[in-house]
Formats: structure tokens, sequence, C-alpha cells
């Protein structure tokens, strides 16, 4: 059953993708930045669905620190992968954005600098539970909630340094201060977070097969 | 049975007492702080002479190197004899424990930062008492935010694999606020005009992120330590 | 004898109470920082001058192409270490039953 929803979404996720540039295409474009500033309609929604991953991971980390419950453990490394994945499509897609806006690749602004920093987290995150040896389980839980501890100095962040980036009163005044744009962000937002949980639900299925596959192990050993 | 807090002085006079006797860990990161300060001075100059904004980075980066160093090795001691497994039968609270050894780590690091700000403002010729109260605010919230974070990590991966570079990799990446603002505020500072507006920002900033590590921390050393 | 347990709750919701406390209180402080001011909404265009048309066609559609990349790779990876985790599970059973 758990495969039919994945490709079930999937199926969703790829119309959606599919169906993006036809909206993007057709809304208003941006008076200072132009045609790329286009890159909104992905760039936005892959950073939202990395905080959500973070904050997803973090709370399964802290159920499965003090709670012990063996899926917690595998949904924090299902979405810490998750993570670090769109929060690289973030960092990819950002640049590609500024290089025409900014003229300049990268800034050391706090937002992206933040930004930045969460990616390297879960990345650690990742390397622990990788490279860690047995028992890194609860040690990357652990990682995980400091993690998430950060998120919130990343959002205030550009509030207080008022930087280039833009602040974000964007996104929550779009509908009235552009609307033309806000019918195609919010159908890329719905895109994201469907794959999010589509990819979700893969990553938590080869999770499971792993924990039974050690089970079993164990249980021809002993 | 011990307080909360006896608890936690119990732990740290433990630890002062044993470094009192060889002043091993102290030496050597003294002389390891100063060579980092010296690298980077070396590596960053201009003319032939190191570049004089570089001085706040030059602090915070002997502070953060020099302290990954002196956790590593303050964790290595528990290791000998199962030391830490010893510490951990005992009936006190085991947050307590990570206190402990956190105000053993953090006076550690004030012995080394007091010598490194006075090298640092002999060799670039900072002026030190124009505004030593904030100074020593900044250096103090930061110190005690990175060593928080440090002393949790390095006493999680006691046990595990790899621990020696597991545990920069880990580190670095939850205290780069920490070190942003603690450079951002002693850049403040150094500056021509100081800016104590900033200063001051910053400062609250960082006693905003002890706030919350240190109750994270608190909250998280039991059940990570149980295994 | 009684072990005296400081409340951890206690003692973390004061520390953050007054972390907050002490950092709301710098919060205008901040406009102190430096940078022009961000741009606070995105303002719709009437009409597009053509020579805006064309630098930014490659970077979108690079943008595009790599998050597409990056989700194929992804699940790749994912189908990849399924089919290895699958290996050794049919294997094991294989065993179980043989033995």
């Amino acid at each position: 059953m758990k495969s039919k929803a994945f490709g079930g979404l999937l199926a969703i996720a790829a119309v959606m993708f599919v169906g993006a540039p036809i909206l993007i295409s057709g809304a208003p474009t941006e008076s200072t930045m132009g045609l790329v500033q286009k890159i909104f309609y992905f760039h936005v929604p892959s950073w939202i669905v990395m905080f959500l991953a973070v904050f997803i991971c973090g709370f399964s980390s802290a159920i499965y620190l003090f709670k012990e419950r063996p899926a917690a453990d595998r949904l924090a490394v299902a979405s810490a992968e998750l993570a670090v994945l769109f929060g690289l499509m973030g960092l990819m897609t950002g640049p590609l954005w500024a290089i025409k806006a900014w003229g300049v690749w990268w800034q050391w602004d706090a937002r992206l600098t933040m930004a930045l920093i969460l990616e390297l987290i879960f990345i650690a995150y990742i390397l622990l539970r990788t490279y860690g040896g047995p028992g890194s389980e609860k040690l990357a839980a652990g990682l995980a909630l400091f993690g998430m501890a950060n998120v919130p100095f990343v959002y205030i962040s550009v509030n207080v340094w008022r930087t280039i980036h833009p602040t974000t009163n964007v996104v929550p005044t779009l509908s009235s201060s552009a609307p033309g744009m806000f019918g195609p962000f919010v159908w890329c937002m719905v895109a994201f977070l469907v794959l999010f949980v589509a990819m979700l639900t893969a990553r938590l299925r080869l999770e499971e097969q792993r924990s039974r596959l050690e089970r079993l192990h164990l249980a021809l050993e002993g | 049975m011990k307080s909360f807090f006896e608890t936690a002085l119990l732990v740290s006079f433990k630890d002062i007492r044993v470094e009192t006797r060889s002043w091993e860990m102290v030496s050597t990161t003294l002389f390891f702080a100063a060579s980092c300060v010296l690298v980077f001075s070396f590596a960053f100059v201009r003319e032939g002479r190191p570049i004089d904004g570089a001085a706040a980075g030059i602090i915070w980066i002997a502070v953060a190197f020099s302290g990954t160093l002196a956790l590593g090795r303050a964790f290595e001691r528990e290791r000998y004899q199962d030391a830490m497994r010893g510490l951990l039968m005992a009936p006190v609270q085991r947050s307590a424990l990570f206190l402990g050894k956190l105000l053993g780590i953090i006076l550690l690091m004030a012995v080394v930062e007091a010598v490194v700000v006075l090298f640092v403002a002999f060799t670039f010729q900072i002026s030190l008492f124009l505004y030593p109260g904030y100074l020593f605010l900044l250096l103090a919230t930061g110190t005690v935010g990175f060593a928080t974070v440090g002393t949790l990590f390095a006493a999680m991966l006691l046990r595990t694999s790899s621990r020696g570079v597991l545990l920069p990799i880990l580190l670095y990446p939850v205290t780069f606020p920490v070190l942003i603002a603690g450079v951002g505020g002693t850049v403040a500072l150094f500056q021509g005009q100081p800016n104590l507006d900033l200063a001051r920002f910053w400062i609250a900033l960082l006693v905003f992120f002890d706030a919350v590590f240190i109750t994270l921390a608190l909250w998280t050393f039991e059940p990570v330590m149980t295994e | 004898m009684r072990v005296h347990k400081v409340s951890l709750r206690t003692v973390g919701g004061l520390l953050l109470v007054l972390g907050l406390i002490v950092f709301t209180a710098q919060f205008n402080l901040a406009a102190a920082a430096v940078g022009q001011p961000a741009q606070d909404e995105f303002v719709p265009l009437e009409s597009v001058p053509p020579e805006d048309q064309l630098p930014a066609a490659p970077l979108l559609v690079a943008a595009y192409a790599l998050l597409w990349i990056a989700v194929v790779g992804y699940l790749w990876s994912i189908w990849r270490r399924m089919a290895a985790v699958e290996r050794d599970l049919s294997d094991l059973a294989g065993r179980t039953g043989d033995s």
C-alpha cells in the first residue's frame, strides 16, 4: 500500500511540475528584477520545504531521545536526508537568481549565511549517522535538536539585519501586492509539498526495510 | 546526597585539581592558541604586515580552534579506566555532571582567552581599555555558548569512532552563529569609531543563544548519555 | 536520604525568558546594522523591456533543470539502496528457509 501512495503522490507532483512553467510564464514580471525573478517560484518553496524537513527531523529526534521510539528515529533520518536535498536545491537556485539580480553568485548576508549553516548542520547529521558507528542514532538526534533550535535565528536575522535579500514580508503580502504572482506561487508550493511527502514515504520505506534486515541479522546470529 | 549545584561544583573542582597537578592542558592549549594567532597573522598580510581589521577575527578563530582541542582532550581524560561510566553511575543528576564539566571548560577557555586577547592587543596595537566591559561581555557570552555546545557534543562522542574529526564537524556549524555574533561585536568595538549600539545588539543575541543552548543541553544530556 | 531535584523546566524556562527579554529589548538597536533597505514587496511590471528577456532565460532554465536532476538523482539513489537491502533480505530469507 505504501508503494501505491508513493506512486500516486509522485505522479501528482510530476504533473504539477510540468504544469508549473505554464503558470509561471503567465504570471506578471517583476519590475526591478525582470524575468530572472521567476526563479522565486522554485527557490522559495525549496527553502520552505527544507525548513519543514528540519522541523520534522528536530521533533522526531526529540521524540526518539526522550521516548525511544524506533519509528521516530527512522523519520528523523529520512527527513534529514530530504532537508539536505531541498537545501541543496535552494542553494543551487539562489545563486542562479543572484548572479542576474545582484551581480554576484554569493553574498555573506544574514539569511544566506544562516541557511548555509543549517545545510552544514544536517550534512553533519548524515556524516555522523554514516561514520559514527553503533549508537550514533541518539547522538545524531541531539545534533538535530540543536539544528532545529538554530532555525528561528535564521528567520529573525533578515528582518533585523535588513540586507539585500528580500525581507520576509514578500511572501505574506504577495496576494495583495502582486495577485498575479500569488496563484503560481501557491501551485509551486503545493507541488513541492506533494513531492516532499512522496519522497519521504519512499525513504521511510527504505529505512523500514533496513530495520527489518538488521533484526533478521541479529536473530540469525543470536 | 548532593544537591544539583553541589554536584556540579564537585565535578569542576575535581577537574581543576587534576589539572593543577600537571598544568598540562592549560599550558598546551595556551601555546596552541598563541600559535593560532601567529599563523593567521602571517596568513592575512598586506604589504608585509598583518591586516589591521583581522584582529577581531583572529581572536575568535583562536578561541574556536583551541576550544575544540581542549574539549577533545578534556573528555579523553574521562576515557581512562572508564572514568566516565563511573561518573554516570553515581547517584546524582546527570545534568549536574554536564554543568560541572562545562564550568571546568569555561574556566580553561577564560584563561586562554585572557592571554590571547592581550597578545592580539599587543601585536595589533588595539586599545583594550576603551570599552573593556563590552569586550568582556562579548567574550563571556560567546565562550559560554561555544563551550555549552562543545561540552555536550564532546561528551556525546566519547565512545564514538572517528570522534576526533567528528567533533569539529558537528560543533562548528552549530556554533557559527555564536562566532558570527562574537566577531561582529568585536569588530564593532575595535573599529575606528566604535559602534556601541551594534555591540550591544550582538551581546543581546549571544545572551539569547546561551539561554537556548544551555537549556537544550541540560535537557538532552541525560537521554543522550544513556546507553 | 533525599536527592534535591532542581526542576530543569523551571531553570530552562527562566533562562529562556531572561534571554528573550534581553534580546527583544535590544531589537531596535539592530537598525544600527549596515546595509541598504531591503525590498519589501514584489512590484509587477506592466510590460517587459526587450533587453531583459534573453539573458535571464538560460538561468531560469538551468534552475528548473537542476531541480529535476536533483529530484530524479535522489529517487534513483533510494531505488539503488532499496535494491541492495531487498537482495540481502531475500538472501537471509533463503538461509533461514534452508536451516
